[in-house]
Order: structure tokens, then C-alpha cells, then sequence
């Protein structure tokens, strides 16, 4: 019973980890923009594409294959926000949803020509593969793996936010814009910068969680809802939110499929909607 | 718009002209009468996300949700051999009505990313239900053994679906002209003046969110009712009639058709699935991407749809014709 | 006379700072009352307070014999109470005959009807059309509020006011971007709404206050300063130190 307690902690906590790489992206472009960007998930599966053609196709070791993801998610979101996004940030929020939307299904047809609509499969490299016993729990390596590299990233971006002079300009332009706008901030650039991180962690997630997730043409999306209550939860200023609303749903997801399967995603769908009516202004309370 | 100039007074020319070509539909179309059945079933829905999202402006990924219960209503009533398409209707009606009441209360709190979200979440979840309650709703095999009696006592549901069609122009067109009503009241504009600056509303007296109430409510009643007359007119309910891909595509023939004008869904929603129709043969994700490209450009370049561009070209042309007029 | 609008020790905490600070205000039916004050001095919280948009921290704010401090925004409303807002706070979508039909709508009780079409509401029609020819508005009416110049839309934003049919009327800076030629019409308007009216006004020019007022409050860090008729203040060394001083 404990332990097998235990391994759903894991397994949750490991889970978690990921949504919050993917959603932590959504979270700055909603919060610095007030932007609602519905095609945040296609960034993630793009860098789950990626992965399967860099390690399948291309041959390239696992090590690899992760700043190629990153960089390529990161890549593609520069692009679209020089031709698309830029153009969105002062229309209504119906617009941004119809053409989040519009690209979302752009992104999932793409991945429906060019790789089918299946499955696909990918191997856990071989020395994250397997189990390790620790105190007589059987641990998933590659989750365990997953927990590691999520907590370093995290870790790596409280830094990055809290120590450098971007990171400043970036928490200055999201708690108070018009300020950082006449302390001579660019806050264009600065969201640029920003929102291609967030799409790069957004593809680094969706590399590392193929084998977690699953990525078929759909995954856009079948997790958006997954990445909006992130933010929903955790709110938009400051990694710590997003990181424990993440690392929650995790658990509770993964908790309850493996408790009480029967009711399957009931539980994640009635938790948002409770959640948001408890908390109806939510993520844009700030304007 | 709603009071009387001379745009207003032109209008209702054209209105008769489109419901007589729809009502011509037998000898225009006859072989494609199931296809039509269909795109007056999705302009309905539409009309019902046209008071949400086009008069009151709210924006709901999730109302498939209204729909769905609707359709499951008169699914199961038929299925347990209670085969009167109208009383179907009524009981679609009542429930979805229910339904969008109850929702509503949760719907109208928070701001347009809030709503969304709660929006999408009860579709959501009404869908994951739909899925477990396999008892009442089949579950993944659908809802079979529906028996509709004969429309009226006297026609029966034919093959060629031209009861069908004729059903649900009917339905439709009533249900139209009450909205009609509606939206041209000063109900109606009070709904555009919340749309517009809910907080402003507040200030001259509205009690803002009884009024979304009662909007949401009647939203939902069209809603069930188009549910209805789908299960009713295909006999058969399967659980994507809750599913979130028919509240985004309901979405798009909104936008496509034009928002807040009434003919936008029923517009939209024949553009939509008659695309759909011959584009779909090609390849399904052509289809899709160039609906995702479509949309992005009707957000890029001009948001009022098909028939804002036609109204648009129509009066561009009426004031050339009048300067040439007044030149010669 | 009997009292129209009248609070007790009002006071607004936000956090450390006392935006308004113990004020205690009372307007007789029919006056028309200014509240002047330097930036800062706490009069859009006090409007605020008045409207119901904020609560206070303490005291109380009565409608003629009513106490309301615990009511809301269109509870207030509805007793009478109707205020313009400094900045525009408009319909853009709607136009200006719909957007002043809106307010007409409600006080005529007939805005719950679904099923007259609003061309048959003639009655309606006719008082808001009656409202924007006073205001200069009447051969603009079909022109969405969004297209109109600034001077114009405030002068929309006088004439929702109008329409709600205000017992009290608060002004909150009704001239502000109004080029003066305009303004002229602006307060024609006003000073042709019917004697038992009360008007409180919030402005800035001095002209304006000392020709529309018959008594003035003078507000300082959120606490009044003095009250009287505008000779009295225009006399008045501490008024002129700390106010017209400032200003000349």
C-alpha cells in the first residue's frame, strides 16, 4: 500500500516536472502579454518531433537530441512571434483564441502529413532504462531522471531570473510594464527573448516526455487543458507557482487514473472548473 | 441596426429571398437533403453561440456541452419508445435548458480566459460522463434503437431525408424568427451594451449578470434543441455530440459566417460543411490546415466573416452606383 | 431643504496611506456642490466611496434618509444616484442613440422585454432623442460612439448620465479634454437639469467651479479643508496657500 503510494508519488512528481517545463512558457506569455496563446502545446510537440526523428532517423545520441529540440522549439517560436504573435498582443482575447486555435490545427495537421497519425514509439536510452530499488520501491529510471533534470532546468531558470540583468527586466516587465517601459526596458524585445525560451522549454518538454505523454498529431490538443490550468493554478508572476500547481496536478492525475481509473479525467476536469470558480479572476487578475 | 434606417428596412428582402431558397432546397438540391439537414442543424448552433459570443460577447470553447444533452434527451426518449419528434424536442429543450441554467452561474464569473476555461472545462467534463454512463448513453458504441414515430402522425422519416430536411428548416426558421425577436429588443441590446462595458452596465442600473444568466440559459435551449433534431434526424447519438472538436468547428462557422448578425452561423455553418464535404475527400489534414490558416486570416484581415465581407461589397457597390447615377 | 446626499466621517485605508480621511459632507436637494482639491487630494476616492465602487474603512454614506454604505453600485443606481466617469466609459461598439437608449431603457422599466422589437419602444426613442438634442448630439445619433471625436464621446458620457434620470448627479471632471468651445454646450446642459437635482461636481478649472457652484468644499490629503459659498473660498488665505496657490 505505502509503497505502492510511494510509486504514484514518483510517477506524479516526475510527470509534473514536465507539464511544468511545457506550461512555464504559457505562463510568462500570458502574464507579460495578457495574451492567450492556445497553441502553446504544438511548441511541445514539436520537440517531441524532433526527438523521434533525431534519435530514430538521424542517429543522434539522447544528449543531443535535447538542445536540438530546445533550440528548434525555440527556433520556430522567434519566427512565428516576429510574423504572428507581434501582431496579436493588443487585439481581444477572441482574437488571440481563433488564431491560436487556427494554428493549432495548422501544427496538427503538419504533424498528421508528415509523420501519420499514430503513436509514436521511442526508446528510452539505454542507461535510463529500467528500474532501481530504493527502500524496497521500485523506481522507474527515467523518471527518476526526468525529476533530476526538471529540478537542475528549474533551478537554472531561478537563477537566470533572480541573478542576471534579463531576469530583472523580465520580472520588471511582468509585475509593472508601464514602469519598465519608462525605466528605458524594451519590453518587445524582452518578451521576445522570453517567449522563445518558453517555446524552447516548451519543446525540451515535449522531447523528454515522449515516453511519458505519448505524442500522436493530437497532443496539442489533448494536454492544453493540462498546461492552461497550470497557470491557472499557479498564477503568472514567479516560477513557484506555475512549479508546485504543476508538481500537483501531477500527482493528483496520475493518482487518480492508478486509484480509482473509472472516472478517468473527471477529476482533472472538475478540479479546474472548482478552481476557477473559487478563483474567478484567476490568471489575468492583473490587467 | 435595430432601429429603423434605411439599411434596416432593405434587409427583410433578402431575408425572405434566403429562406425561400433554403425552402426550395427540395427541387435545388435533392440528393444532397441529408448534407443540408445537417448545415440548418449547425447554423442553429451557431445562432446559439451567436447570443453568447457575438451579442454578449462570452467566449466558450465548451458548448457542445448544451448541445450534447439535448441530443442524448431526445436519444434516450426515443430509444425507450417515446418516438414523438416534438415532445423530443420539448424534453431536449427542458434539459439542456436546465443544464445551461445551472452552468451559467459558474460561466458568467471571471473575465473572457476564466470563461474559457470553465467553458471548456464542463464540456469536458459533461463528455468524460457521457463516456462512463454507458447504461444511459452506449458509451463509445453510441446510442442505437432510436424509432421516431412519424413528424405529425403522417410523414415518415424517409431515406432520401426530405422529412428530415423539411424538419428542420421548420424548426429552424421558427426558432430564427424568435431570436430574431429577441436580439431586436431592448433585451437585446442590452446584451451589446454588456458585450461593449459590462462595468458601464453596472453603473445605469443592469444587474449585469442576471441578464448573462437569462442569455446563457436560452443560448443553452437552442442549443439542446439543434442536439435534438440531430439525434433525431440521423437516429443515432454517438459521444462526439459533447465532444471539444464540435465546440471549436461551431466556433469557426461562427466566425467564419460573422458574428452578431444573426445569418453569420447559418452562413458560416454552410460554407463550413460544404468545404468540409468535398475538401475532406481530398485530405483529411489539408482540410485542417488550411481551416487553421483561414481562421488566422480572418483574424488578420477582418474579423466581421463571409457575410461582413458580402454586406461590405454590397454597399461598396450601392455608392458607386449611386455616384454614377448622380453623374450621368 | 431636505438632505439629498450626505456622509459621516468617511474614511479610505489604502494600506498606510488615508486617501480619504474622515469626511463628512452633506448636500441639500437642488445644490449644486463642488468639491475642489489638488492632485492627490483623494476626490476620485471619494466619488468612489460615493457610488459604492469602493467600501469605505469606516463611516457612512446616506441617500436622503437611507443608509447605503452596504449597497451595491446598481443598488445605488437605482435610488438615484448616477455619476459620469473622468475618462470615457463608453459603448464603442453601439450607437450613440442605442447607447443612450440603453440607460433610457432601464428607467423606463422596459429593458427586461424580450419581445418588443426596439423600433416599437417609441416612447423610449423619443426621450433619448429629446436628451441628445439638448446636448447638440441629435444629427449624430446613428454614428457609432467609437468614430466620434473625444469632445463629442464626453459629451455622450453627460448624456448617459442624463438619461438614468439622476436625483444626484455626480460630475466627475466632465470637462476634461473638452476644448472650451464645446464645453459650453456640456454645461448649458447641466445647468438646465430641473432645480431638484443635485449635482456634485469634481473639476479642476476654477472658472467652471466658481460659476457653476453655489457652495464649494475644499479637499487636502483626503480630509476637507473648509466649506462655503464661493466668495468665502475665493477669500479664504489657507484655500488660496494651499489650492490657487499652487496652481497660479
Amino acid at each position: 500500500m505505502i509503497t505502492s503510494f510511494l510509486g504514484v508519488l514518483f510517477d506524479g512528481l516526475a510527470y509534473g516536472m514536465l507539464l511544468f517545463l511545457i506550461s512555464v512558457g504559457l505562463s510568462v506569455t500570458l502574464g507579460l502579454m495578457n495574451f492567450i496563446n492556445l497553441a502553446h502545446g504544438a511548441f511541445a510537440m514539436l520537440g517531441g518531433y524532433v526527438c523521434v526523428l533525431a534519435l530514430q532517423r538521424w542517429g543522434l545520441p539522447f544528449y543531443l537530441m535535447l538542445p536540438l529540440a530546445f533550440l528548434l522549439s525555440a527556433l520556430a517560436g522567434l519566427l512565428l512571434e516576429r510574423v504572428l504573435y507581434r501582431h496579436l498582443y493588443r487585439r481581444s482575447h477572441l482574437d488571440q483564441v481563433l488564431a491560436t486555435i487556427g494554428l493549432t490545427f495548422m501544427a496538427i495537421a503538419s504533424a498528421n502529413y508528415f509523420f501519420g497519425p499514430m503513436q509514436q514509439p521511442v526508446q528510452v536510452p539505454q542507461f535510463l532504462s529500467g528500474q532501481i530499488s530504493v527502500a524496497g520501491v521500485d523506481l522507474n529510471l527515467y523518471r527518476g531522471f526526468l525529476l533530476a533534470a526538471g529540478a537542475a532546468l528549474t533551478l537554472a531558470l531561478t537563477l537566470a531570473l533572480e541573478r542576471t540583468r534579463f531576469g530583472a527586466s523580465v520580472r520588471a516587465a511582468v509585475d509593472r510594464p508601464r514602469v519598465a517601459e519608462a525605466l528605458g526596458i524594451r519590453v518587445g524585445l524582452v518578451f521576445q527573448v522570453t517567449f522563445a525560451v518558453g517555446c524552447g522549454l516548451a519543446g525540451l518538454g515535449g522531447a523528454l516526455g515522449v515516453q511519458v505523454l505519448g505524442l500522436d498529431p493530437a497532443f496539442p490538443l489533448k494536454f492544453i487543458v493540462y498546461f492552461l490550468l497550470v497557470v491557472a493554478v499557479g498564477g503568472t508572476s514567479g516560477l513557484k507557482g506555475p512549479l508546485y500547481a504543476a508538481l500537483l496536478l501531477g500527482v493528483i492525475d496520475v493518482a487518480g487514473k492508478y486509484y480509482i481509473p473509472e472516472i478517468g479525467a473527471f477529476i482533472i476536469y472538475a478540479m479546474m472548473v472548482i478552481l476557477l470558480v473559487l478563483r474567478p479572476q484567476g490568471l489575468i487578475s492583473r490587467k | 441596426m435595430s432601429i429603423p434606417t434605411q439599411a434596416a428596412r432593405q434587409i427583410p428582402v433578402a431575408e425572405i429571398v434566403f429562406w425561400l431558397v433554403l425552402a426550395a432546397g427540395f427541387w435545388l438540391w435533392p440528393s444532397y437533403l441529408p448534407l443540408a439537414s445537417q448545415v440548418l442543424i449547425a447554423g442553429l448552433f451557431a445562432l446559439s453561440l451567436d447570443l453568447v459570443l457575438g451579442y454578449a460577447g462570452i467566449v466558450s470553447l465548451g458548448h457542445a456541452a448544451y448541445f450534447g444533452v439535448g441530443a442524448y434527451a431526445a436519444g434516450v426518449l426515443a430509444s425507450h419508445g417515446w418516438g414523438e419528434p416534438f415532445s423530443g424536442l420539448l424534453l431536449a429543450a427542458v434539459c439542456a435548458g436546465a443544464t445551461g441554467f445551472i452552468t451559467s452561474f459558474l460561466v458568467v464569473r471571471g473575465k473572457d480566459l476564466t470563461r474559457l476555461m470553465v467553458t471548456t472545462g464542463i464540456g469536458l467534463l459533461l463528455f468524460e460522463l457521457a463516456n462512463r454512463l454507458t447504461d444511459v448513453t452506449g458509451g463509445n458504441d453510441g446510442l442505437l434503437g432510436m424509432e421516431m414515430r412519424p413528424l405529425l402522425g403522417t410523414f415518415r422519416f424517409d431515406m432520401y431525408g426530405k422529412v428530415a430536411y423539411g424538419y428542420s428548416l421548420a424548426v429552424t426558421f421558427v426558432l430564427f424568427l424568435l431570436m430574431r425577436r429577441v436580439v431586436n429588443s431592448p433585451f437585446g441590446l442590452s446584451l451589446r451594451g454588456i458585450r461593449d462595458n459590462p462595468g458601464r452596465m453596472l453603473a445605469l442600473g443592469y444587474p449585469v449578470h442576471r441578464r448573462l444568466i437569462a442569455m446563457y440559459t436560452l443560448a443553452s435551449v437552442y442549443a439542446g434543441i439543434a442536439g435534438a433534431l440531430l439525434a433525431q434526424t440521423t437516429q443515432f447519438v454517438g459521444t462526439d455530440v459533447l465532444s471539444f472538436n464540435r465546440s471549436a468547428e461551431l466556433m469557426v462557422m461562427l466566425i467564419v459566417g460573422g458574428t452578431g448578425m444573426l445569418y453569420g452561423g447559418l452562413v458560416g455553418a454552410a460554407v463550413f460543411m460544404v468545404a468540409h464535404h468535398y475538401l475532406s475527400d481530398l485530405n483529411p489534414s489539408y482540410w485542417q490546415f488550411w481551416l487553421g490558416a483561414f481562421l488566422i486570416a480572418i483574424v488578420m484581415f477582418g474579423r466581421d466573416g463571409v457575410l461582413g465581407a458580402c454586406l461590405r461589397l454590397m454597399r461598396a457597390w450601392r455608392v458607386r452606383a449611386q455616384k454614377a447615377a448622380l453623374e450621368s | 431643504m431636505s438632505i439629498a446626499l450626505r456622509t459621516d466621517g468617511l474614511v479610505k485605508q489604502f494600506g498606510g496611506l488615508r486617501a480619504v480621511n474622515s469626511v463628512s459632507l452633506s448636500l441639500p436637494q437642488g445644490q449644486r456642490h463642488a468639491v475642489i482639491g489638488p492632485n492627490g487630494a483623494g476626490k476620485t476616492s471619494l466619488i468612489n466611496l460615493l457610488t459604492g465602487v469602493l467600501r469605505p474603512s469606516a463611516g457612512e454614506v446616506y441617500l436622503g434618509e437611507e443608509r447605503v454604505t452596504r449597497l451595491s453600485v446598481h443598488q445605488r443606481v437605482k435610488r438615484g444616484l448616477t455619476r459620469t466617469y473622468q475618462i470615457n466609459n463608453l459603448f464603442p461598439e453601439l450607437t450613440v442613440l442605442q447607447s443612450v437608449l440603453l440607460a433610457v431603457c432601464e428607467q423606463h422599466g422596459v429593458a427586461t422585454q424580450l419581445w418588443r422589437p426596439l423600433a416599437a419602444c417609441a416612447a423610449e426613442i423619443a426621450a433619448a432623442r429629446e436628451i441628445l438634442r439638448t446636448l447638440n448630439l441629435h444629427h449624430i445619433e446613428g454614428e457609432a460612439v467609437k468614430e466620434l471625436a473625444y469632445g463629442q464621446q464626453r459629451l455622450v458620457e453627460i448624456a448617459l448620465a442624463l438619461a438614468c434620470k439622476p436625483r444626484i448627479l455626480l460630475l466627475d471632471e466632465p470637462a476634461a479634454g473638452v476644448p472650451k468651445g464645446e464645453s459650453a454646450a456640456l454645461f448649458a446642459a447641466i445647468a438646465r437639469l430641473p432645480g431638484e437635482v443635485t449635482v456634485l461636481l469634481i473639476e479642476h478649472d476654477m472658472d467652471i467651479v466658481f460659476r457653476f457652484a453655489e457652495r464649494i468644499t475644499v479637499l487636502v490629503a483626503g480630509a476637507i479643508l473648509t466649506e462655503g459659498t464661493p466668495q468665502e473660498i475665493a477669500r479664504d488665505a489657507q484655500v488660496k496657500q494651499v489650492y490657487l496657490g499652487n496652481a497660479a
